[in-house]
């Protein structure tokens, strides 16, 4: 019986070096990822919970946070929708210069953000060529919270794209020509028969777009107005408060970023896991 | 088999010259740490320190600059940055350096003019033509009036700004802290903008078109005539201002573990001379010593009344920055939340 115990252990696996693999693992996350951010939440235990939460609820720090969680979430919203469109144009249509607009897709992702920032203030702001157009209607993007949000859907966009590609790339033209033969109406088979499928990469798409955006400070600094209360993101609150030499509050609104973060991503793979069991064949 | 022992002949040898010329390299290297308005300024300094220093020793030196906000570039210092001299906007960020146990205490009595071999003051850049008659600091608070500056908590320079204007409000309200903070605030409450650091306020002011007024070191609104065009703006010297000292230092640790003290402090000291006075004052900074520069140089500054930090009314840095600028201080209590 001892050794029957002993053998439900070692499971015989067809792949060999899972010790190996999953040391190598352990030992790579933890260098890369886990240590600098366990010395991130040891930095903001210094301050103790109470002093926490004062940091975290002051209301200069809500105002950052709100400012950049919701525009983040906003712009991720319309890097869905208009994601989606770019990739099923990309994937499903043949035209001249195909493969030019394909790599367009990817040029957020290579620019500099700084470089990024400062072109799209450039075009944006009142004697730009953009903003010069908007401003005899008193719309003011540069120096807004709508600048925040127009550098942040620029550099969201390839990660929507770049999730929902593949998966249309492989979904099978049979299955809509089932939904049509079943009597589907073309509306019908966009929303009941391929959505469906694809929402898991766009989920991701989106959780990718927006945890990029909450993060970004160089695009957003030259094109926000930075006020604070009005157009102060939190990662420039941060930098702020490192200009004080205040170690322990920067960390301190990083680790309360971080946790937000966390529970936006961990509730998105909530609902994805309920999508997959929902639409599971 | 001779092919593959040539190559690697050669590799070896490659590699001995390259270690060769980097401990030859060690020994002559400098790295001077500073602020962003001073490139065009130590690019001259460097060229005149390296001939200088030739024709006393005989030896060549290499001197790399490094250029960034004040703050964020002491915070690299103090990080571990292997800087042998230090030349910043604030006393302040030097004080820090000092904290962390890179410079000794005394640093500022090291040198002569409280280690600050130039000083800079504030002065307005205003549009060609001036169509908004900005003349003074209180034009600034006028309604419809836009006020361009960096942000004093990530800018070395807006702070100079801020406590400039703080000098003038002082004097024209007699000393009244309520109504000098009432100026201040209206006048922050005329800034649309708050760029992090002094070049990308003046791109906002002079390429974006935004703005009526850029409050600007006097040598960043030289250069901005210099480089945008004198037919495009103007400077408008208000009736005070503040005395800016920026100073430097030789960083203790940094020297005594390199072994280059002795060049860090040559270079220091070559700043008081009046071969560098005479490039400084060519570069819009106000030089300590003003015999030794080009009185055509000179002739470009406006005498103006200048108020310093080591007034009784600031205190010195030390008191400033804990009452205006730290966490709380009185330049976020100009910020409200919105009530709506």
């Amino acid at each position: 019986m001892a050794g029957g115990h002993g053998l439900a252990l070692k499971r015989p696996s067809a792949i060999p070096g899972f010790g190996l693999a999953l040391g190598f693992t352990l030992t790579y996350l933890s260098l890369i990822v886990l240590i600098p951010l366990a010395a991130l939440m040891f930095k903001t235990a210094s301050l103790g919970f109470s002093g926490f939460w004062e940091i975290v609820t002051a209301p200069r720090t809500l105002a950052a946070l709100r400012v950049s969680f919701v525009i983040s979430f906003i712009a991720a919203s319309i890097n869905v929708v208009f994601g989606v469109i770019v990739a099923w144009v990309l994937i499903r249509y043949r035209f001249p210069g195909r493969r030019l607009l394909d790599a367009f897709v990817d040029l957020p992702f290579a620019l500099p953000t700084a470089v990024a920032g400062i072109a799209l203030t450039a075009i944006y702001a009142r004697n730009g060529w953009l903003g010069a157009l908007l401003d005899p209607f008193g719309i003011k993007i540069a120096y807004t919270p709508w600048g925040i949000g127009v550098a942040l859907v620029f550099i969201g966009l390839p990660f929507v794209v770049r999730t929902v590609q593949p998966v249309l790339e492989d979904f099978e033209r049979e299955i809509e020509e089932a939904a049509a033969s079943l009597g589907a109406s073309r509306r019908q088979t966009v929303f009941r028969v391929m959505l469906p499928a694809l929402m898991p990469a766009i989920l991701t798409g989106f959780a990718l777009a927006f945890a990029r955006a909450v993060g970004e400070y160089g695009s957003v600094i030259f094109i926000a107005g930075n006020i604070p209360f009005v157009s102060e993101i939190a990662p420039l609150l941060i930098v702020i408060r490192l200009e004080e030499f205040n170690y322990a509050q920067a960390t301190a609104i990083a680790a309360a970023m971080l946790m937000i973060a966390f529970t936006v991503i961990f509730l998105i793979n909530l609902i994805q896991a309920w999508q997959r069991r929902r639409f599971a064949p | 088999m001779t092919r593959f022992r040539s190559t690697l002949a050669a590799g070896a040898a490659l590699a001995l010259t390259a270690f060769a010329a980097s401990v030859a390299l060690a020994d002559t290297t400098l790295l001077n740490v500073s602020y962003d308005p001073t490139r065009e300024l130590y690019r001259a300094v460097n060229e005149a320190f390296i001939k200088d220093w030739k024709s006393k020793t005989g030896e060549s030196v290499v001197i790399e600059q490094s250029h960034g906000g004040s703050g964020k570039q002491a915070r690299a210092v103090v990080d571990g940055l292997q800087a042998d001299v230090v030349t910043l906007a604030l006393q302040g960020d030097i004080d820090q350096i000092s904290k962390a146990g890179l410079i000794g205490a005394d640093w500022q009595k090291r040198l002569g003019n409280n280690a600050a071999p130039y000083t800079s003051t504030i002065v307005f850049l205003v549009r060609k033509g001036n169509p908004k008659g900005i003349k003074d600091w209180d034009d600034l608070i006028k309604e419809g009036v836009e006020v361009i500056t960096p942000n004093p908590k990530t800018s070395g320079g807006a702070r100079w700004n801020y406590l400039a204007a703080w000098a003038f409000a002082d004097g024209k309200f007699d000393h009244d802290e309520a109504n000098t903070k009432n100026f201040i605030q209206k006048l922050f409450a005329n800034v649309p903008v708050l760029d992090t650091g002094a070049r990308g306020a003046t791109t906002t002011f002079a390429q974006r078109g935004i703005g009526d007024v850029l409050l600007a070191w006097e040598n960043e609104a030289f250069l901005a005539l210099d480089e945008l065009g004198a037919d495009k703006f103007e400077i408008v010297v208000p009736s005070l201002s503040i005395k800016a000292e920026p100073p430097v230092a030789v960083v203790d640790k940094v020297v005594d573990a390199k072994g280059t003290r002795k060049a860090a402090e040559a270079y220091v000291n070559f700043l008081y001379t009046p071969e560098a006075q005479k490039l400084i004052a060519h570069h819009y900074y106000r030089p300590s010593d003003p015999k030794s520069a080009d009185p055509k140089d000179l002739a470009r500054f406006v005498d103006v009344k200048l108020v310093t930090i080591d007034d009784p009314l600031f205190g010195g840095w030390a008191a400033a920055q804990a009452k205006h600028f730290a966490e709380g201080g009185v330049f976020d209590q100009l910020y409200k939340p919105k009530t709506n």
